[in-house]
């Protein structure tokens, strides 16, 4: 009896609790973990979908970044499922497929069941990139030269288990060929950077990044490694309709999470609120003046995305 | 010419006013320890969302120009140097606060500062087109190479031997490997959540510089306290003025050396004051003098440091590629308003671009003589007795070290390498040649795999790292200095060891 009554005051307590903070969450400013630098493309992404925040048909309540960056997100990625406290006032950002390919690879201690998707605002290709002056014109004069010369075609990207190494990594395996990947240790920056220069023969950079460099008349955009072509770049085919059996798995995704045990209607708030925010009409025209791709996707669509990832990231990277 | 067309531009109301902001501001946040050059624009980004492209500009580039002058404040009056840049800055200039010579140090430090960030500024608007192939002329083994060239610098820069100032550097450069190793993702000496990240450098900074001297000041407690009355002596800003300009030696090393580094993606500010130092150090009749709050020391290291900003910005400003986490701040800042810097971003934003270089411009002049106009009434910090300042500095150093990533972790590296380095220093090893191989390390070593990976695919790695004209000059280079090194020690062994050493000693005690 007395356990009874324990647990349904428990229960009870619990009920009002979750009520309560449903009613008057946010009462103060809430965070958001990024666990890349301060002026990189995932920062500076979060710091205009989020500018809206404040406004009452959003939150009501103002995002504050907070950069946690190093060793390609780990350590922001730790921090948020190891310390970071589930109280709904301390929100992250992910990169897909980014954390889901560190978890694979070890050494970390998170993994998508670590996390709650909430939503996610923006979809950056993977874009296979070649300095003007280059002798390469499609995907197919690059996978000549690398049959030619097994081993011997360098081409950079922003890192190991990231987007772009995914790209690299399925390009092989789609042409049957080797390939020298080069990975950048000043991410997709330092990776671009490698390529006007001619230290490497090509690059696998993102697509916002790569379409600048375009405009500024730097290299060659040869192909797109997504399902169908992009918005930005209606003039460059994707790798499938090049002839390589390559999907959207090393695309970018970029959102927002909670940690897991954060209180149930939380989440459901958050969920409800933060895709109608991305969907700004502020925050879409400062994100395509910066010429970065949104994407919007509830959490719902975001929970089937990560399991979908995890899986294709599992094929792919079981033989590494 | 064109940048006079727009200069102007500069001087309506609204943009002189976020220019005085931006100066001002950045001076205040720069001289907070913690307060980097980067987070401080970083900061601002947000305060432009509602302003016209060119104004938000302006905000930044001042606020950019002036946090890099205002870290000297804290570096000459605290011994915290604000970021990397003013390392160098601390080992004369707060030897001379030290001896109530504050004001005069500030003086000099702002006068370089503006000097040597005109002349950068200069570079940027004249030079733009052919710095820019200057920058991607540098790929992996030159990178590399640049960093073995710091390394040498690290065994003559303020020891009492090259052997100590190399094994301070080893230090160092072991410091730098712990965390996640930044191209395979390999785990090296994470025994703590706190240093999984790495050692920050910033943190790493303040503990090594600061904490030293707090422990010293408690240490020494009461019985020095009446002991010490310093007084401050006012210094005429003409003063200042004549000695600048009398030591050209310096003010031209420091400044040239700056633009160069400075153009080097990557690189960047970073080790500029240091070299700039060493340099100087290396070419001055009186070297004996520095470290014990020569002007020289100050000079140098100030003009160089700010002789970097201008030209830092050429990668991101022609081709699109910020050269440093400062100019990746910048590049957001410009995206946001739909702003595309590259190649053809003088003649699609003329009125944006030259509004934001001139800014810069006028930027280090009011930075100077706002620098100027305080630097009496903050020399008087010298004067604040040791038990007060202690406290004050080690508040300042745990609020500086959380502040940089919101991590108790980094204050906990600051605590730790700055007690360590404590011991250290009592047997004659100093901070700067280990924070030299913590900044060091990592460059040379990403730039040494990936050198290799590209050698292995391509050809091999002797031929990639030992030819080419520019890998053969940094090694000429790189031997000319560990040479005029050996050579130095050799012939003042006898006389200073011994000196340098008793001198050290009661300068700790």
């Amino acid at each position: 009896m007395k356990n009874l009554i324990a647990s349904a005051a428990t229960a009870l307590t619990a009920l009002a609790g979750g009520a309560m903070a449903d009613d008057n969450y946010p009462e103060r400013p809430i965070m958001l973990m990024v666990s890349y630098g301060a002026g990189g493309a995932t920062d500076f992404q979060a710091r205009i979908v989020t500018m809206t925040a404040g406004n009452e048909d959003a939150l009501g309540m103002p995002i504050a970044i907070i950069n946690k960056p190093g060793a390609g997100g780990r350590v922001g990625w730790n921090w948020f499922a190891g310390q970071a406290e589930s109280d709904g006032y301390t929100l992250g950002a992910y990169n897909i497929p980014h954390f889901i390919a560190q978890s694979i690879e070890g050494g970390v201690s998170y993994s998508a069941d670590s996390f709650e998707p909430i939503a996610n605002w923006g979809a950056d290709p993977a874009v296979f990139v070649v300095a003007a002056d280059s002798e390469f014109n499609s995907m197919n004069d690059v996978v000549d030269y690398a049959a030619a010369n097994p081993g011997k075609l360098t081409f950079s990207g922003a890192g190991l288990f990231v987007g772009h190494h995914i790209a690299a990594l399925q390009l092989e395996k789609a042409a049957g060929v080797k390939l020298a990947y080069i990975p950048n240790n000043q991410g997709g920056a330092g990776a671009m950077k490698a390529v006007i220069a001619g230290e490497v023969l090509g690059g696998v950079n993102n697509l916002s990044d790569a379409f600048r460099a375009r405009e500024a008349g730097n290299v060659k955009i040869l192909g797109v490694f997504d399902l169908e072509r992009n918005d930005f770049l209606p003039d460059v085919p994707t790798l499938m309709e090049q002839g390589f059996d390559i999907d959207n798995s090393s695309v970018n995704f970029r959102g927002v999470m909670v940690p897991k045990g954060t209180p149930q209607p939380i989440i459901d708030k958050l969920a409800e609120v933060v895709p109608t925010m991305f969907a700004n009409g502020r925050v879409a025209s400062k994100m395509k003046a910066g010429g970065s791709p949104m994407h919007i996707m509830t959490r719902d669509e975001v929970i089937e995305m990560w399991m979908a990832r995890e899986a294709a990231l599992k094929e792919l990277l079981a033989g590494l | 010419m064109d940048f006079l067309a727009y200069f102007g531009d500069v001087f309506t109301p609204i943009n002189f006013g976020l220019l005085l902001i931006g100066t001002v501001g950045g001076l205040l946040l720069g001289a907070t320890p913690g307060l980097s050059p980067t987070m401080a624009v970083a900061l601002l980004i947000p305060f432009t969302f509602k302003l016209e492209p060119a104004q938000g500009l302006i905000l930044l580039g001042a606020a950019y120009t002036s946090t890099v002058a205002g870290g000297a404040v804290s570096a000459i009056l605290l011994k915290i140097p604000g970021a990397p840049a003013n390392i160098a800055t601390t080992l004369d200039g707060h030897t001379m606060a030290k001896k109530g010579q504050g004001a005069r140090a500030l003086q000099l430090s702002f006068l370089a500062s503006a000097v040597g960030g005109v002349f950068g500024v200069f570079l940027l608007i004249f030079l733009t087109p052919v710095l820019a192939q200057w920058a991607l002329a540098f790929g992996p083994s030159h990178l590399f190479w640049l960093a073995i060239l710091g390394v040498t610098v690290i065994g003559t820069l303020d020891s009492s031997s090259v052997v100590k100032g190399l094994l301070s550097g080893c230090i160092g450069l072991w410091l730098a490997t712990v965390g996640f190793d930044d191209i395979m993702g390999a785990q090296r000496f994470i025994f703590h959540d706190a240093v999984s990240g790495g050692i920050n450098v910033i943190p790493a900074l303040i503990g090594l510089f600061a904490i030293p001297q707090v422990i010293g000041m408690f240490a020494n407690g009461r019985r020095s306290l009446d002991a010490e009355i310093l007084t401050v002596e006012p210094h005429p800003i003409s003063k200042a003025f004549g000695e600048v300009f009398s030591r050209l030696r310096a003010l031209s090393i420091g400044t040239i050396t700056g633009s160069i580094i400075g153009l080097i993606p990557g690189v960047g500010g970073q080790i500029a004051g240091l070299v700039a130092y060493d340099q100087s150090k290396k070419m001055s009749p009186e070297r004996d003098k520095f470290g014990t709050g020569h002007s020289e020391g100050v000079i140098a290291a100030e003009s160089a440091n700010n002789a970097m900003v201008g030209p830092s910005l050429v990668p991101l400003l022609t081709l699109s590629i910020p050269g440093s986490p400062t100019a990746a701040v910048l590049l957001g800042g410009l995206l946001i308003h739909g702003i595309f810097p590259g190649s053809d971003l003088f003649d699609n934003h003329p009125d944006v671009a030259w509004t934001f270089i001139n800014s810069m411009l006028i930027g280090q002049i009011l930075m100077c003589i706002f620098g100027l106009y305080v630097a009496g009434l903050a020399a008087r910090v010298a004067q604040v007795p040791n038990a007060v300042m202690a406290a004050v500095v080690l508040g300042l150093a745990v609020f500086g070290s959380y502040s940089v990533q919101h991590s108790m972790g980094d204050v906990y590296v600051m605590a730790a390498l700055g007690t360590g380095m404590y011991f250290l220093e009592r047997f004659g090893f100093s901070a700067a040649p280990l924070v030299l191989g913590l900044i060091l390390g990592p460059i040379a070593e990403a730039n040494f795999v990936q050198g290799s990976m590209i050698a292995n695919a391509t050809s091999s790695i002797g031929s990639y790292f030992f030819t080419g004209p520019l890998n053969l000059a940094l090694i000429a280079i790189v031997v000319a200095s560990i040479g005029y090194s050996v050579w130095l020690e050799l012939r003042q062994r006898r006389h200073t060891a011994k000196d340098e050493a008793v001198a050290k000693k009661e300068a700790i005690s």
